[in-house]
């Protein structure tokens, strides 16, 4: 693949295959961590750490393990175990050795585990593969890495949307989950206009 | 007889009191996901609550001898290979549904629903209750979702189970079928679901954050707080 085309993956990765607001991945932190700016800054540099790490490890497992050996159907529970267990070993290593990016990114890295955007990007770009033989490892570190960043973009954007919130008289059973979620969905339009723009970009 | 009532109870509950959707706000992806139309919603429905009556039983089963510290994990390993097997049917016997679902469907081992019962119910309870509460969840679960199914496909498609309709047919609002649309329902039918619950004054259900490991950092809990 060319650089143009991994360009091209990284840009729709961001905005028109948006992983919150396009394809509803990790809603839960959206929705829980996004109240404030550092911590949608934490959480987000956790996923995009984390999505890219898990692409980076699972994909040569699939490709070269799981699937000449004709095991593909474990790929749920291999998947989502090798990730528990990765995210584990980073929580370690950075507990010993990177002190200060563990205090920043340290409280963040459990709850990923549980965070579908992380199974869902590494399943996503094997499905990826198998339609189009030339999307190999570069491509899907390149469309996990642009995942993460589309995730940081969506959380920073909704938490400057959600501190306006807060000062808004908004309806007694509106109030809470319910007006962050027609928010979200207003903030979700107007990522709709950004389809078709990478393919007329490049 | 003194017994049937409970356990009768712990099916009931699922369904309306602590909806696992509407009053608990768990699983939102699926839930937004996959509801632009009935059909596809009914199917996810189902399969989570295959993988939840399952996993229920079995982690009830071994509830004594998964040790504490590590008992995350086992409950994963065992949701997702229901999961696998879930998957691997839905392949062989429904394969428009497998596509319809997609990636959808293997996410089912990361629904906060599955984990969050197995943890807060399954751990603590006999098998029978644990199936019955996993039965009690999963269709409330799904009544959820083809609930959200219906507004979405009706609106957005004009038809409903692929059946086109007469009157809303001619006109279909396509943002419906959008992702805005699905934060706009969703979070429609929580206010709405939160006006119900105020006006008959029930108690505020326990959320099952207490099993997320997002719980701390999470303010989703606090939220339903402030809201109901």
């Amino acid at each position: 693949m060319s650089a143009t085309q991994l360009l091209g993956v990284f840009l729709a990765a961001i905005l028109t295959e948006n992983y919150i607001l396009c394809k509803f991945f990790g809603i839960c932190p959206f929705l829980g961590v996004s109240k404030k700016l550092d911590t949608a800054l934490g959480m987000s540099a956790a996923v995009t750490f984390v999505m890219v790490l898990a692409t980076a490890v699972t994909w040569p497992i699939y490709t070269y393990v799981l699937l000449p050996n004709g095991m593909d159907y474990l790929q749920t529970l291999v998947f989502i175990l090798v990730i528990a267990g990765l995210v584990q070993l980073v929580e370690i290593i950075l507990k010993k050795y990177m002190h200060r990016l563990y205090a920043a990114l340290g409280i963040y890295l459990p709850l990923i585990t549980t965070n579908c955007a992380v199974l869902g990007v590494t399943m996503l770009v094997l499905d990826k593969g198998a339609q189009d033989s030339s999307f190999g490892y570069a491509a899907s570190l390149v469309n996990a890495f642009g995942a993460g960043i589309g995730f940081l973009v969506a959380m920073v954007m909704f938490a400057g949307v959600r501190e306006r919130l807060e000062a808004a008289d908004i309806p007694q059973s509106l109030k809470g989950l319910p007006i962050t979620l027609v928010a979200a969905s207003l903030v979700a339009c107007s990522f709709l206009g950004f389809g078709g723009i990478v393919d007329g970009l490049l | 007889m003194s017994e049937q009532k409970p356990l009768y109870r712990e099916f009931t509950k699922g369904i309306i009191k602590e909806n696992p959707v509407l009053c608990l706000v768990l699983g939102t992806c699926p839930t937004l996901a996959v509801t632009t139309g009935v059909k596809s919603a009914l199917g996810m429905g189902a399969a989570a609550t295959i993988v939840l009556v399952c996993s229920n039983s079995v982690i009830s089963l071994l509830r004594r001898v998964i040790p504490e510290r590590v008992r995350i994990p086992c409950y994963i390993t065992v949701i997702a290979a229901f999961v696998t097997v879930v998957q691997m049917l839905v392949k062989a016997y429904a394969p428009s549904l497998d596509k319809a679902l997609g990636v959808y469907l293997p996410l089912i081992v990361v629904n906060c629903i599955i984990l969050g019962r197995a943890e807060m119910f399954a751990s603590k309870h006999p098998v029978l209750p644990s199936a019955l509460d996993g039965l009690g969840m999963g269709v409330g679960f799904t009544a959820a979702l083809v609930l959200m199914g219906t507004i979405r496909e009706v609106l957005g498609a004009g038809s409903w189970f692929g059946l086109r309709l007469p009157l809303a047919g001619s006109h279909p609002i396509l943002i419906f079928l959008m992702p805005p649309g699905g934060f706009f329902v969703f979070g429609m039918l929580m206010a709405a679901a939160n006006r119900l619950n105020t006006r008959s004054r029930r108690h505020t259900p326990e959320s099952g954050c207490a099993a997320c490991p997002m719980n701390e950092a999470c303010a989703k809990a606090h939220e339903k707080k402030e809201c109901t």
